[in-house]
C-alpha cells in the first residue's frame, strides 16, 4: 500500500493477539473477512468503543458485536518521526489518525492514514476503511487501515 | 511538610546504584532535612507501580511499625500529587503519625519508558494501538495535544514558551540535569520533531534517581527546621470516563483535570488569582498547556498571550512555572521533584524562590488517568 510495500508500516512490529478472555475476539476474527464488528449494547442500543464487558450507559451485560460501516471523520491524528520500535528505524515519518464514526454514537478508532506520509491531514476530513491484511503471519491478522475519501 | 530529600539526578542508565538504594538514599536525605529519625516513619505512600514497596522500604529502614502502606492507582506521573494526598489524608484520618511519599527510578536496571516493548504479539488494549506505529507515551498524548491545538488555534510559541520557562529556570539549579545547557528560542525551533506537535525539547527528559518527602500532623510543624508549609488541598481522578479505553475518552483534548482542578479550588479556599507559583508537570509541553487552562489561568481561546517566558519566569512573572527545572530540565523523578519544589517555593529555598509566596500549587501527569493536584501554603494561609 505505500509504494512497494503491501502494508503501510515495515515489517516487524508486533502483532495483535486477542485478549485470552475473548473480550475482542469477534473484532479480530470479523477483520479477517473484510468487516468492522464494534460493540453495541442489545439492551439499549448504545455502541461502545473500546472492547468492555459491560455497558457504561445502562450496565446490562449484553453486548453484542453489530457491523458498521468503515467511514468517518479524522477526529485527531499525529505524524510520528522518531522511531521508538527496531522495526521502525527506517521507517521515516508516518501518520497515526483517531477516526470517529458517526453512525456508530462517534466511537473512535486508531489506524494509519494510508498515502503520503508527508501530506497535510486535515482534521474533520471524511475517510474510508481499508482491509489491510497480514496473512503470511502466524496467525494471520488484518488491520483496519483510512484513507481520504 | 516537613522535609524533601533528593539523590543525586543522573541521565536514565547512568545511576551508578541500585533502584532502591536510591530509594533509601531519598528518604534518609528527607529525614535529615526534617530533622525527624528514619525509625519514627511509619507510613509509606508511592504510585506509578513504584518496585519499591512500602512494606519492603519499613523493614530495610527499621521502622518501630508500620501503620499505612499505600499505592496510588496508574501510570507516570498522574500520582505525584496523589501520593501527598494519600500520605495527608492518612495522617488527617489519624492512620499515621509521619508518612513518606516517595519515588525511585533506574532505568539502566529496569528499561525505559519511551521505548516500544520488542515483544512477538500484544493483546488487550495495546492490540488495538501498538500495531499503528502508537506505542510510546508521547505518541499516546500527541493526539490529544493536537486536537486542543486545534480547537482553540493554539501556535506553537506556546509551546515553547513551557520548555524555554523549564530551561532557563535549571540554569540556576546546580542539581539539574539540563545546568549548564541553556535553551534559545532558535535551539528549540530546529530541533527534530519526535511526533507532531512535539519537537525534541517539547518532551522531558528520562533520568533515574529517587525523591521523598515527609509529612506530619500540622501541629507539629512550628517544632520542625523550616518554615512551616502546608498541604491546603490534594484532589485526584479524572472526569466521566477519562479512562476509556482506545482513546475513546469522551471529552478527548483534556488534560483530565477539568473536575479534580475544581475540587481542589474548592479543598483550599482559593482561587486561581492566589496561587503565586506553579509547577506543572511536562511529561510533554501539550499537557502543561491544556493543565494551565483545566486550572483556570487563562481561558482556552488566550493562550497564545498568556503563554509567554516572560510570564513564566521567576521570580516577577505573572504566573512563575516550573522553578527548577522541572521534568523538562530538573530531572523526570515522574514528578516528586516538581512537588518538593513546590514545597520549596513556601520555605523560601528554591533557586528560583519567588520572593512572597505564600500559595505554590503542583500538578501532576496531565492525559494519564488518575491525575492528581496540591496546593502548599504558608503560615499565613492558615
Amino acid at each position: 500500500m505505500n509504494g512497494s510495500h503491501p502494508h503501510y508500516l515495515r515489517p516487524g512490529l508486533p502483532a495483535p493477539r486477542p485478549a485470552r478472555d475473548g473480550l475482542d475476539a469477534p473484532f479480530w476474527s470479523a477483520l479477517r473477512e473484510e468487516q468492522l464488528l464494534l460493540q453495541r449494547c442489545g439492551t439499549c442500543q448504545r455502541w461502545q468503543w473500546g472492547p468492555e464487558w459491560i455497558c457504561h450507559g445502562c450496565h446490562s451485560f449484553d453486548m453484542v458485536y453489530e457491523a458498521v460501516e468503515p467511514v468517518g471523520q479524522i477526529f485527531s491524528f499525529e505524524r510520528v518521526w522518531h522511531p521508538v520500535h527496531r522495526a521502525l528505524v527506517d521507517q521515516g515519518p508516518y501518520i497515526v489518525v483517531l477516526v470517529e464514526l458517526p453512525t456508530a454514537d462517534n466511537v473512535r478508532l486508531v489506524g494509519n492514514l494510508l498515502g503520503d506520509p508527508r501530506q497535510p491531514v486535515p482534521i474533520g476530513a471524511n475517510v474510508s476503511g481499508i482491509f489491510e491484511h497480514h496473512s503470511d503471519a502466524d496467525p494471520p491478522y488484518t488491520l483496519l487501515q483510512w484513507r481520504l475519501t | 511538610m516537613a522535609g524533601v530529600g533528593q539523590t543525586t539526578y543522573y541521565k536514565h542508565g547512568q545511576s551508578p546504584h541500585a533502584e532502591s538504594r536510591l530509594a533509601l538514599e531519598a528518604i534518609l536525605n528527607a529525614c535529615a532535612d526534617a530533622g525527624i529519625a528514619p525509625e519514627e516513619i511509619d507510613g509509606f505512600s508511592s504510585y506509578s507501580n513504584d518496585r519499591n514497596d512500602g512494606p519492603r522500604m519499613a523493614a530495610a529502614l527499621g521502622c518501630r511499625e508500620l501503620r499505612f502502606s499505600n499505592m496510588f492507582w496508574g501510570g507516570g506521573g498522574g500520582g505525584a500529587a496523589g501520593a501527598i494526598q494519600n500520605a495527608a489524608a492518612a495522617i488527617a484520618g489519624g492512620l499515621a503519625d509521619c508518612v513518606v511519599a516517595y519515588r525511585g527510578l533506574a532505568q539502566g536496571q529496569f528499561g525505559r519508558f519511551g521505548r516500544g516493548a520488542e515483544v512477538g504479539q500484544v493483546s488487550g488494549e495495546a492490540a488495538h494501538t501498538t500495531p499503528f506505529g502508537l506505542m510510546s507515551a508521547a505518541q499516546m498524548f500527541a493526539m490529544k495535544a493536537m486536537r486542543f491545538m486545534h480547537d482553540h488555534n493554539v501556535e506553537r510559541s506556546a509551546l515553547r514558551a513551557i520548555a524555554l520557562a523549564s530551561y532557563q529556570h535549571a540554569q540556576t539549579n546546580p542539581l539539574a540535569i539540563m545546568n549548564g545547557r541553556p535553551l534559545t528560542p532558535e535551539k528549540y525551533d530546529d530541533s527534530r520533531w519526535i511526533v507532531e506537535p512535539f519537537r525534541l525539547f517539547d518532551c522531558c527528559q528520562e533520568n533515574d534517581g529517587a525523591a521523598a518527602i515527609i509529612l506530619v500532623p500540622a501541629e507539629r510543624a512550628r517544632d520542625l527546621p523550616h518554615p512551616p508549609c502546608y498541604v491546603l488541598g490534594a484532589t485526584s481522578g479524572g472526569h466521566y470516563r477519562a479512562g476509556a479505553p482506545v482513546h475513546n475518552t469522551p471529552d478527548y483534548a483534556s488534560s483530565h483535570f477539568k473536575t479534580v482542578a475544581r475540587r481542589l479550588y474548592d479543598m483550599a479556599g482559593i482561587e486561581p488569582e492566589d496561587v503565586n507559583v506553579l509547577q506543572s508537570y511536562e511529561n510533554f509541553t501539550g499537557g502543561v498547556l491544556m493543565a494551565i487552562v483545566e486550572h483556570g489561568f487563562c481561558e482556552p481561546d488566550e493562550v497564545n498571550d498568556f503563554f509567554s517566558i516572560e510570564n513564566f519566569l521567576a521570580p516577577s512573572g505573572r504566573l512563575p512555572l516550573n522553578t527548577s527545572g522541572g521534568n523538562l530540565a530538573e530531572c523526570y523523578m515522574h514528578g516528586l521533584g516538581l512537588t518538593i519544589e513546590a514545597i520549596r517555593q513556601i520555605r523560601g529555598d528554591s533557586p528560583n524562590a519567588v520572593p512572597g509566596a505564600e500559595v505554590s500549587m503542583m500538578i501532576a501527569g496531565p492525559m494519564v488517568t488518575p491525575v492528581s493536584s496540591c496546593v502548599f501554603g504558608s503560615q499565613a494561609t492558615l
